[in-house]
């Protein structure tokens, strides 16, 4: 049987009692309610040891009832959901939850690294610096992987995560972070204005501390006016309340991250639902309600399970009906502290004594005392006697020196609150120090961000309903709203006297970072060897850089360093708050973009054909490409490769190009706008004929290539390679508006509009006959070589038809509107058949572009000029142009640059591979004697043999040397031959004839 | 970040795209290597207000000059950068 909840207290609190929920903790079979969280479930049952510490591997209880808890991280969920360091005060229950202590071995109350707590001494502050020093080649064979094993947190699933994540933008005028009193009525008043509102809260019950405080607003419960308030809110169309919603961080622009954790209260997400959702939240203004975070105080054993906020009692106590203690003591410096007596008294639970620091306590609280039958003692906790069972005993200093004892089995603590300074410091806002409440309030926030309420330093629940009242109806006029807001929810203000105090001397260790094991003396030290600043306290001791980023310890650890090097709080400073606030899942910021949606895919026009084909893709950039398209009985790529490029240069193929990138290039100055971003002239071309062109940057180097024809006086298509289309675009439309804003010229994207497909082949006429129009003249003297001209086709279709090749073969390109690409690859293929012909993927256009010594990507590096790639003679030297005069810098046009030439092996049987560097041949290999290296390879089935293109020294003067190709990645040398790069019909009379 | 193109309207970030500096006006035809040098390499680094191109490819394909505090993020100007980079012939 499921324990019985031995320490749920038997009516109260806001747990569905009807709905009782089963889960584990360590292999052990508990009991819980709908509504309870995993802290709370633990608390009811009992449970005060959930977890060991990150050093010293102390045993560790709740000490927090929210999301800034250091000490109950578990891993929550088995298998591949297995999340480590999940906050137990935040994880909603739900039946069969499962979840593990963390940092134990081999069982939590039975754990071999709690020796390190006599190794203390080593592990103070700087411990990693210090100890881990050398030898170097140490750390990551022995010191890294067992710090990694004995001081650490959970463990991660190591498996991929099984569920899906998703991003989402949303708008509004007001955003709210924050459901406590402030920040319902900040929705209330901005609401009623008309505006349009976004209140995200991070519990899945909206109240704040309203669910755990309660009190009298409008003469009514809390309760009852939060009901009120919320029925109002829903009635507002206007007005969104996200509950399970972190508001993380703040970016430029008013834009705000949220993390929805929109199914983590469910053992896995319901089908097609996704576990979190990533907002992007827009937002005109935005009023902080965060609230504020109750602070503890550093004394010896302030670690010991038992030991908790005073204010998490309430809640556990007033929210969950659980009771963290039967025998309860109070250590408090602020009158806030005792509203958890109260509480305690309330619910029948036994108060052993209040210690309270301050000099002086009200009349009503003495009163209390003598009523509720218990001591109060002026002075401190100096010690705690207890251990994972709990606390036992509690010693106390009292003021004027006398000691006392105490025997409790619970401790609750209140050093005062602290406003959650986290989202309005995060455009480097630096928080103000206010002496009356002796902490940092919120200064510097980014524009339109106003924090009110607790978050504000105002504490009082009138304070908090009636600033975020007013910061609410400020926020909606700001944004143009102005309906009648009413008048303000009332309250009164608690009284909230403290007297500070961080840090009380004693024997034993005094934990100021409870998640990073930093204690008071770890400060002290870091004092005495000179990390006085904050940045360097921080990073010398860690303290507040655990997941918890410090939010129970910050402000604790700057006071005690102020202490100490005799400064003021306000002096020492704080460190720099940087998002986001609590931790997000890196799959949450991938969102849907993993596995094959990481980004989006374009598919070319023919894309479903090739697939009926049987293709191999390649991706492409964004782009899947047919690779090559193997038929039965083919061993491997090389076969089917080398079949598709015999099978062009002795019959015909087709290919898909619609890949390149394609601009409408129109206007009375389309031509003088292209001699600008050509090296080579543009206006002097002909109507009908295409040139290839090559762009530099305006450094010089090469930035891209492709064929542009002249289709109309004003009208030029521009190509550009596939890898550059997008670009090519920018830099061409940068040219035009900012450069050139004088000529007369419009460009146009037209790459998703055209679906072109290259023909090549001695048969290519024989085939474009069958599905030009038959009146169209494609002859030598009729379609002449770099001819360009739009055709009808058998149908009446009107496509363009380019006479340009790649493959150095007798070659069209033709060119159809995109819808009809998929047709036209059906057309050729049925066409064609008689003919023999063959679909091609990119690996044969890449064998028939290196056959004719064709530069692309890999000799396009961004390192090359045009001299480099035997272009030289294309540059112009009657007009300006891009990247003309950075061109001409000297060691741009030194002689022994690395220039592109063609290899080949001395041993015909030999492989070659891209990326071997080029050596004189008889020396040994090194960076003094690199002349170069192999760019693009092939097997030419042409040639029947290897052969390749590459950058080399002098490499045209060289022609004929043989030199040594080096390939150290892959163990091989061997000896090349430099050779004219066009391998294949170099005088070009095969794509002429 | 949020920039408001000029013929869009309020976008975000990602549809834009960051060029650098528009101080530099590229040199006439026939400019030495040294003035071309410094239009294409030197660049101020400024702490403060900086006026930037940034080009609008996922919307207008616009490019824009916008006046940027590189300490703050602040856009206090955004215009179109129509002619921003060219050549300035003595009237
Ligand atoms: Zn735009």
């Amino acid at each position: 049987m499921a324990g019985a909840q031995t320490h749920r207290l038997g009516n109260g609190g806001l747990v569905d009692r009807s709905a009782p929920l089963n889960f584990r903790f360590d292999g052990k079979a508990f009991s819980g309610f709908q509504g309870d969280t995993l802290a709370s479930a633990l608390i009811a049952n009992g449970v005060k040891l959930v977890g060991r510490s990150f050093k010293y591997h102390r045993p560790r209880g709740i000490l927090t009832s929210g999301s800034e808890e250091p000490n109950a991280l578990v891993e929550l969920r088995t298998g591949a959901r297995r999340e480590p360091n999940t906050k137990a005060t935040t994880a909603e229950l739900y039946d069969g939850l499962e979840a593990a202590s963390q940092n134990r071995w081999p069982s939590l109350r039975h754990d071999v690294m709690s020796v390190n707590q006599l190794f203390a001494p080593i592990f103070v502050a700087g411990f990693y610096y210090k100890t881990f020093m050398w030898p170097a080649k140490f750390w990551e064979a022995i010191y890294e992987p067992a710090i990694r094993r004995a001081a650490g947190l959970g463990r991660a699933a190591g498996v991929a995560d099984p569920d899906h994540y998703d991003k989402a933008w949303a708008h509004c005028d007001v955003l709210i972070a924050g459901s406590g009193p402030t920040g319902l009525a900040a929705a209330l008043a901005a609401g009623r204005s008309g505006a349009r509102v976004i209140l995200c809260e991070e519990d899945f019950t909206l109240g704040g501390r309203l669910l755990s405080d309660g009190g009298t607003i409008d003469g009514v419960p809390a309760a009852e006016w939060l009901s009120r308030t919320l029925a109002e809110l829903a009635d507002m169309p206007d007005v969104r309340i996200m509950t399970r919603t972190t508001l993380f961080g703040v970016y430029d622009g008013g834009t705000y991250g949220a993390i929805e954790r929109v199914n983590d209260h469910l053992p896995s997400p319901p089908q097609h639902q996704v576990r979190q959702r990533l907002w992007r939240i827009v937002a005109k203004r935005c009023v902080v309600a965060a609230g504020a975070i109750e602070r503890p105080i550093v004394f010896a054993g302030n670690d010991t399970p038992g030991v908790m906020m005073a204010s998490a009692i309430r809640t556990y106590v007033a929210r969950y009906a659980a009771t963290p203690a039967k025998r309860l003591a109070l250590f408090t410096n602020n009158e806030d502290g005792w509203r958890t007596v109260e509480t305690a008294l309330g619910a029948g639970l036994q108060i052993a004594a209040v210690i309270d620091a301050r000099p002086e306590i009200s009349p009503a609280h003495r009163s209390l005392a003598s009523k509720g039958g218990f001591p109060v003692l002026h002075g401190s906790v100096s010690g705690v006697d207890g251990g994972k069972d709990g606390v036992r005993k509690i010693a106390v200093s009292l003021t004027g020196g006398a000691r006392a004892e105490v025997e409790a089995d619970g401790l609750a603590v209140s050093g005062g609150w602290n406003p959650a300074v986290g989202l309005t410091s995060f455009h480097r806002g630096r928080p103000a120090w206010r002496d009356d409440i002796s902490a940092f309030v919120p200064d510097g926030a980014p524009p339109g961000m106003v924090a009110a309420g607790a978050a504000n330093g105002d504490f009082g629940l009138g304070a908090c309903l009636s600033q975020g009242f007013a910061a609410g109806a400020a926020a909606a006029r700001d944004t143009g709203h102005s309906g009648i807001v009413g008048t303000a929810p009332a309250a009164d203000d608690e009284a909230f006297s403290l007297t500070p105090l961080w840090h009380v001397a004693g024997k034993g260790k005094a934990f100021v970072d409870y998640q990073h094991d930093v204690t008071a003396s770890d400060i002290e030290l870091a004092q005495r060897e000179g990390f006085e600043s904050v940045e360097h306290l921080k990073r010398y001791t860690t303290l507040g850089m655990a997941t918890d980023q410090g939010k129970t310890s910050n402000v604790a650890g700057l006071a005690i360093m102020a202490a100490v090097s005799g400064r003021s709080i306000p002096e020492t400073g704080t460190t720099i708050y940087r998002p986001p606030y609590v931790p997000v899942a890196i799959g949450a910021f991938a969102g849907h973009h993993r596995d094959e949606t990481f980004h989006a895919t374009r598919l070319t026009p023919s894309h479903h054909w090739a697939v009926e084909q049987g293709a191999v893709f390649v991706d492409t950039g964004l782009w899947k490409r047919a690779q090559w398209y193997p038929r039965a009985g083919e061993k491997d790529w090389l076969e089917s490769v080398t079949r598709e490029v015999k099978a062009v240069r002795s019959g015909v193929g087709f290919c898909d190009v619609s890949t390149l990138g394609k601009i409408d290039v129109h206007g009375p100055d389309a031509g003088a706008f292209l001699d600008r971003v050509y090296i080579n002239t543009f206006s002097s071309l002909a109507v009908g004929k295409a040139r290839y062109g090559l762009m530099l940057r305006e450094d010089g180097i090469v930035y891209d290539d492709g064929t542009t024809s002249r289709l109309a006086e004003d009208h030029y298509f521009l190509t550009t390679t596939t890898a550059k289309a997008g670009l090519v675009m920018q830099h061409l439309e940068f040219c035009r508006q900012v450069l050139f804003p004088e000529l007369d010229v419009q460009l146009t994207s037209v790459s998703d509009q055209w679906a072109q497909f290259s023909i090549a082949g001695p048969k290519t006429r024989d085939l474009l006959r069958e599905i030009v129009d038959p009146s169209e003249d494609l002859s030598n003297e009729g379609f002449p070589f770099m001819g360009v001209r739009e055709v009808a086709l058998r149908g009446g279709l009107r496509a363009r038809l380019f006479r340009i090749s790649f493959s150095g073969e007798m070659a069209f390109e033709i060119s159809v509107p995109a819808r009809f690409g998929d047709a036209m690859a059906r057309n050729l293929m049925l066409a064609g058949a008689p003919f023999g012909v063959t679909p091609y993927g990119t690996e044969a256009l890449g064998v028939m572009r290196v056959e004719k010594g064709h530069i692309a990507g890999p000799e396009l590096s961004g390192t090359t000029t045009a001299a480099d790639l035997g272009l030289g003679k294309m540059m112009s030297t009657k007009k300006d142009y891009i990247g003309r005069v950075m061109a001409g810098r000297e060691a741009l046009v030194a002689p022994d640059r690395q220039v592109v030439v063609g290899i080949r092996p001395t041993d015909r049987t030999r492989r070659l591979r891209s990326g071997a560097h080029i050596i004189p041949k008889g020396q040994t290999p090194g960076p003094g004697n690199d002349q170069g290296y192999v760019t693009s390879v092939c097997f030419s089935p042409t040639l029947d043999q290897w052969i390749g293109l590459a950058l080399v020294e002098r490499g045209r003067e060289r022609i004929g040397e043989i030199v040594h190709a080096h390939d150290p990645l892959r163990g091989e040398d061997y000896d090349v031959e430099l050779c004219n790069p066009v391998f294949y019909d170099p005088d070009g009379g095969r794509q002429r004839g | 970040m949020r920039i408001v193109c000029p013929f869009c309207g309020e976008r975000e970030l990602g549809e834009f795209t960051y060029l650098g500096d528009t101080k530099p006006v590229r040199p006439e035809a026939g400019a030495s290597e040294d003035e071309v040098f410094d239009y294409v390499y030197l660049r101020d680094n400024v702490a403060g207000d900086t006026s930037e191109y940034w080009y609008h490819g996922g919307g207008c394909r616009a490019w824009l000059k916008v006046t940027r505090n590189t300490l703050t993020h602040e856009i206090s100007s955004i215009e179109p950068a129509a002619g921003a980079g060219a050549a300035k012939v003595d009237a």
